[in-house]
């Protein structure tokens, strides 16, 4: 048997192992793996993920069992500290030997840290393993408990640095990025370019120092500040390096392999250094006089690295490296792909700029026209897999190249085409050398059925992830030319879209889980499907959740939002924000009788937290008595229609936006829907009730109001779009209850109702068409379904307090009156919080 | 904390069980739902699958953040396995063996049933 040894684990040594097993016979080879640091390989291109999450196993390559599953002994936490050629055995940090056949070199690289004056200085950290993470993350929150406004700097501006200067910003620190060079990221941006990108980062509030050399690093122990020159400094309290790498190359200087001048081990195209037993692969290997820092050369090396040892002499590494990259740093599009800097006697350039929307295209094209060869893209990079594949295919271009950076300006399909087009040899996946043809024959064989399967079987998009969208059309345009359908089903146990699933449930008129069960599904339901189904039944007949408990969804079920530590928030509603002194009074007699912590939402109502499920019935009798009803804050379900004071008090006011916004809140109150709603109604232009940040808006203008549907705040805020101008109270009524019917119906699962939009063919003007022209005839059945649910409505916590049997679920023990007496609260700000977790 | 995982056991078979408590009526307990039993300092939840008339017994602390809320939770199966899906983050465990169904958290016990003379029964073994 022949014995390999990796030396490094990182996530090119882990791919030579993956690629290797799949190869090699078991009964032939021995492989054994070492890894200095204390955990397998892992992600480390998604390693600022990490500071988001937490997570290191999300980051995992794969499950530390994997390497015993395969018969690879992996030794972590060991670093190889000589080789000896002549006996062809390795010596470890605990003085132990092996003796190898062939030896693996993937030791990668290590941040380049320049020599200044005070780099030791503690506050100053690199950015490179996920122990450097959390050493950054335990500083940082050092600082901040001293110093709100600390600041943080990073030293070099390229694509790692600004990924560092996200982090830092990510930890509530104000982030510099000193960059040595004129430009942010000069590798892959032109000037042009990189400005754009720089204003853009600035917006999100990073700051940029640009041409500035580092001589000294100032502070007693700790950083205080860099020092640039003389009366140039940035006072900082931490200090983040990232200023290139430098190969892990001393195990080939010490054993006598070829080296390059500036460092990096020399191979030939077969991966073999100057001792033909020995390979190097990833960031250690020097290749045409280059150490290539990104993955897609590293795994290419890698499956290289592997054929050679099995005796496929004719696999080499290609001689033209590809260096295109997408990235998305800080939100922002970033790609660059072939030539991105091409000069002037190999072709021309064609340019797009636009600094106001932080957008910069350019493309680089033959003399002739005729061939693409490179280009940047920043702001805006969602054209990039296929204008990388034009390149690499070596596609023609249209007539008017300038389209595929400005799009078609006549009218007519895409200027690209579809992605059906590509040979079946272009290069999807380029991490994995994944080609179009091995895509499409998994589907075509039958082998696999789905994104997922395809992902799995040919490993297309488990690299960097940024050709999944490509992957995934060409999954869904292969299966749809074999005449499958495609669609998103709800989950194992129903075979149907939601909106399918809606529409059988309306025309068979079924109305309990089992009833839907029995009709089309099979099994007996999960959290996915009942609380959908229970969405449905109160779309369509305006059941409470109390009509079948057991279906609904964590909060719905107890009429109240469960919080940290199992107790339950307390929502009465407050219709337009409107409340008088008395029912304030109410409010907070409640509150102190129950002990509840009380804060004001952002809804303008008030929220009750701490509420033992004992005490819930007791509550909201009193607050019942006092003339509240639930606020349905628990439910995918309509919260508050917010407002501005309006012109009953406002001396800018053009009309009542309060009693416009309580007619409105009062009319859909309770109603449920895939998502929950939110409305606002503004008395003029000024928008103080922020009526375009909700599912829908209304604003007075001169000559009635102006109708906004589809904004939402949230993660990914959007503004509402103008549906109708100039309507009165009436119109504005009959145009929501059709667009809220209509979005009701239709919308997937969860899904408020901008993603809904962005979704409907035709977008706006079709919804407009839909709601206003009534172009697909259904105007009048929308209105009065809604009609229907407007008057079935019934306050669901008056359900529960009227009916004493609905009342048996909110006991925490069915067999004792005791509350759960492991429920702790600690003091904060003269009221309670629960105690912090502990765990996980 | 500590009281309420020491309070817990490995799952067992139900001819380990030395106690069958008594907690309380068929009737009172939801159908196809869950129900929190108490037992001494322990929180049991349990569970009725009506329509498979089976009825399961675990754990009420979820083992995620060790609150005792997985008799609040809902049920359903995944091919087959019936499970359970706590309120907090919709973490699933089979009943049937008390493994994490969609993460690695630990398993949670499961006690056997049984149920006589309208009866519920839980068992332990202490």
């Amino acid at each position: 048997m022949k014995k390999v040894i990796v030396v490094g684990n990182g996530m090119v040594g882990y791919k030579f192992c993956e690629k290797f097993i799949a190869k090699a016979s078991k009964e032939e080879f021995k492989l054994i793996v070492f890894g200095e640091e204390p955990r397998p390989a892992y992600d480390r291109v998604h390693l600022s993920e990490y500071f988001q999450n937490q997570d290191a196993k999300a980051l995992e390559l794969a499950p530390a069992n994997w390497y015993s599953d395969n018969d690879i002994e992996l030794i972590s936490n060991e670093r190889v500290t000589d080789i000896h050629r002549k006996s062809k055995t390795i010596t470890t940090s605990s003085d132990e030997s092996y003796e190898y056949d062939y030896l693996v070199l993937a030791t990668g690289s290590l941040p380049f840290v320049p020599p200044i004056e005070g780099v030791e200085k503690e506050g100053v950290f690199v950015y490179r393993t996920i122990e450097d993470l959390e050493g950054m993350m335990a500083y940082a929150d050092m600082l901040k408990a001293k110093k709100p406004d600390a600041k943080a700097a990073v030293l070099g501006g390229g694509l790692l640095g600004l990924e560092a200067a996200k982090a830092v910003m990510d930890m509530g620190l104000e982030p510099h990025v000193v960059e040595f060079a004129q430009k942010l990221m000069p590798r892959q941006l032109d000037l042009r370019s990189s400005k754009v990108l720089q204003v853009k980062l600035e917006s999100l509030g990073i700051n940029i120092h640009l041409n500035k050399a580092t001589n000294q690093i100032l502070g007693d122990r700790a950083i205080e500040a860099m020092e640039f020159g003389e009366d140039d400094k940035l006072d900082v309290d931490m200090l983040v390096i990232s200023a290139g790498i430098r190969p892990r190359d001393e195990l080939g200087k010490t054993c006598g392999l070829d080296m390059g001048v500036r460092g990096g081990i020399t191979v030939n195209n077969k991966m073999q250094t100057s001792d033909p037993e020995i390979f190097a692969i990833g960031e250690v290997a020097l290749y045409n006089h280059m150490i290539y820092g990104l993955v897609a050369p590293g795994y290419e090396m890698a499956d290289v690295a592997v054929e050679q040892i099995l005796g496929n002499e004719e696999a080499l590494m290609s001689s033209d490296i590809d260096m295109s990259t997408k990235l998305k740093l800080i939100g922002v599009d970033v790609a660059s792909f072939g030539e991105p800097f091409m000069p002037a006697e190999k072709g021309h350039s064609i340019l797009f700029e636009n600094k106001t929307k932080y957008l910069y295209k350019r493309i680089n094209v033959s003399h002739d026209g005729k061939t693409l060869l490179g280009g940047i893209l920043v702001g805006d990079a969602a054209d990039y897999n296929i204008l990388h594949q034009m390149y690499l295919n070596g596609i023609p271009l249209p007539e008017n190249a300038e389209d595929l950076i400005l799009g078609t300006r006549a009218d007519g399909g895409s200027v690209f085409g579809s992605v059906m087009d590509l040979p079946d040899a272009a290069q999807i996946c380029s991490c994995e050398s994944v080609s179009k043809g091995d895509i499409c024959s998994t589907i075509t064989s039958g082998e696999c059925n789905n994104v997922s399967e395809v992902m799995s079987c040919t490993k297309a998009g488990t690299g960097c992830g940024g050709c999944k969208p490509m992957v995934s059309d060409l999954v869904n345009e292969t299966l749809k030319s074999l005449g499958k359908e495609v669609k998103e089903t709800i989950c194992d146990h129903f075979n149907y879209t939601r909106q399918e699933l809606f529409g059988i449930i309306k025309v068979k008129k079924l109305t309990t889980f089992y009833e839907v069960l029995d009709a089309c599904g099979e099994g007996d339901g999960c959290e996915t499907c009942k609380p959908l189904v229970a969405s449905i039944f109160a779309s369509l007949y305006n059941d409470t959740a109390n009509k079948e408990d057991v279906i609904q969804d964590s909060n719905d079920k107890f009429l109240a939002n469960i919080q940290r530590n199992g107790t339950y928030s307390v929502v009465p509603r407050i219709p337009g924000g409107e409340i008088t002194p008395q029912k304030l009074i109410v409010i907070g007699q409640v509150g102190e009788k129950y002990n509840l912590y009380t804060k004001i939402t952002g809804g303008q109502r008030i929220d009750l937290f701490g509420a033992q499920l004992n005490d819930l019935p007791a509550i909201w009798k009193e607050l019942i008595d006092a003339g509240f009803e639930s606020g349905h804050a628990y439910g995918k379900s309509l919260r508050t229609v917010k407002s501005c004071v309006g012109s009953t008090w406002c001396r800018y006011g053009m009309d009542e936006s309060v009693s416009f916004a309580i007619d409105l809140e009062n009319r859909y109150k309770g109603l449920r829907s895939p998502h929950k709603l939110k409305g606002g109604v503004s008395g003029c232009i000024r928008e103080c009730a922020e009526a375009r940040g909700k599912d829908f808006g209304v604003i007075a203008v001169e000559g009635g109001w102006n109708l906004y549907v589809c904004g939402n705040g949230g993660a990914t805020p959007k503004h509402a779009l103008l549906l109708a101008e100039q309507i009165d109270n009436e119109t504005c009524i009959k145009y929501l209850d059709r667009f809220l019917m209509y979005y009701i119906r239709t919308a997937a699962p969860l899904m408020r109702t901008a993603a809904w939009l962005d979704k409907l063919e035709g977008g706006i003007e079709q919804l407009k068409s839909i709601v206003i022209d009534d172009s697909l005839n259904l105007a009048e059945e929308l209105e009065k379904d809604m009609q229907g649910l407007v008057d079935a409505y019934e306050c669901e916590w008056t359900q529960v307090i009227e009916r004493e049997e609905l009342q048996s679920r909110f006991k925490h023990f069915i067999n004792s009156d005791e509350k759960d007496d492991n429920i702790v609260f600690v003091p904060m700000r003269d009221q309670i919080m629960p105690e912090p977790w502990t765990s996980n | 904390m500590d009281t309420i995982l020491t309070g817990l056991q490995p799952a067992f078979q139900p001819d380990q069980v030395s106690v069958w408590f008594k907690a309380a009526k068929v009737s009172d307990f939801p159908k196809n739902g869950g129900a929190c039993v108490k037992y001494k300092d322990k929180q049991i939840a349990v569970y009725y699958f009506e329509r498979r008339n089976q009825w399961y017994a675990c754990q009420n602390a979820c083992p995620h953040k060790l609150e005792m809320v997985l008799s609040r939770g809902m049920i359903g199966d995944e091919k087959g396995i019936p499970k359970i899906a706590c309120p907090m983050h919709k973490k699933t465990f089979s009943l049937v063996t008390g493994e994490n169904l969609n993460g690695d958290l630990d398993a949670i016990s499961i006690y056997p049933v049984k149920v006589e003379d309208n009866f519920v029964y839980i068992g332990f073994s202490e």
